[in-house]
């Protein structure tokens, strides 16, 4: 009898906790990218690639761009880098480009070999201090930022982060039509401090 | 959100001209992250790296923690850290012709800390010692 009851008691908790759960508030279903008119502008850079061109992140208007701050030095962006090398090959031909922006100190020499033995087949650009301030002070890597194709941050993941939230928020900006309409009118911000403002970090999708 | 590592503050150390010590400076990391040992297991990861940068202290061996084996969600194979208190040594030699009194040996100390999800950007921090050279 005691253990019947138990039984119970013990299946009703378990079923409240699931219920609870599911309908939770802090479980909502999220939108892998912000609503539209809560994006802002990413801010704009002109960083040099392995090959000394100067790449502007505005170069990339009318793409949806997932922009990777990362350094070799980082455990966390190595899980996600063949990912990214992953959503290269299979969206290119949709509009959309993986970025890798590298923060380490020393430059070439530790990303040059990295990207071989990695086989990254996306462009790279040598960051800066300043960079990461244009983008809120990156204080963690990796640090990713999903931008729609009018250049505006759809979705900011700190931290290393399930590949379905990336996958999710880009063919989320790749579907949407009105985005590619907006293309033309809404662009990157240029003076560099937006959405990401420096000293403030910009709010991550997490 | 970046984890700072606090340097213990040494006790003044007595220090006989001629004579060799060996020094220890204890650092401790906040709960729940890691820095790479001085051996790290891949050759990108920064090691940590105690430098003496100027004193009256001719400069010896270091000796660094062991780091422990540790794996973490975004490693593969288990890395070589160091976490929470622990400990480098110096052997110093003090030389016969130093000047007597009170000193400083002055270094740094260069790590890269980490936790599960995340990785911070490498830091340099001081490390002083005080002497008092009899």
């Amino acid at each position: 009898m005691w253990k019947s009851h138990l039984r119970y008691a013990v299946i009703a908790g378990v079923a409240a906790l699931l219920g609870v759960v599911a309908c939770s508030p802090s479980h909502p279903p999220r939108p892998a990218a912000k609503k539209a008119n809560n994006r802002k502008p990413a801010p704009n850079f002109a960083l040099k690639d392995a090959s000394g061109k100067v790449v502007q992140l505005a170069d990339y208007k009318g793409k949806v761009v997932l922009l990777d701050f990362w350094a070799t030095w980082c455990g966390p962006c190595k899980i996600e880098i063949p990912w990214f090398t992953e959503f290269q090959r299979k969206y290119k031909d949709r509009g959309f480009e993986v970025l890798g922006v590298s923060m380490d100190d020393d430059g070439w020499k530790s990303v040059t070999p990295f990207v071989a033995e990695k086989k990254i087949n996306y462009r790279i650009v040598m960051g800066n201090d300043e960079t990461g301030d244009q983008f809120g002070g990156l204080e963690a890597l990796p640090t990713t930022f999903v931008i729609d194709r009018s250049g505006r941050i759809a979705s900011v993941h700190v931290g290393l982060t399930n590949k379905k939230d990336f996958s999710d928020a880009i063919e989320e900006l790749l579907e949407d039509p009105v985005q590619s309409a907006r293309s033309a009118t809404v662009g990157f911000n240029r003076g560099g401090a937006n959405g990401a403002q420096p000293g403030h970090r910009a709010e991550p999708h997490s | 959100m970046a984890p700072n590592l606090a340097i213990a503050p040494s006790p003044t150390v007595k220090a006989k001209k001629g004579s060799t010590a060996t020094i220890t400076v204890k650092a401790t990391l906040p709960p729940g992250f890691h820095a790479n040992s001085n051996t790290p297991t891949d050759e990108y990861l920064i090691p940590l790296t105690l430098k003496w940068t100027g004193g009256p202290l001719q400069v010896g061996a270091i000796t660094y923690p062991k780091g422990s084996q540790e794996k973490y969600s975004f490693s593969q194979k288990p890395l070589s850290v160091v976490t929470g208190e622990f400990a480098i040594s110096t052997q110093f030699k003090v030389p016969a012709n130093a000047a007597t009194g009170a000193a400083a040996q002055n270094g740094t100390l260069r790590y890269q800390a980490c936790n599960d999800r995340m990785c911070f950007a490498p830091k340099t921090v001081p490390v002083m010692l005080s002497l008092d050279i009899e």
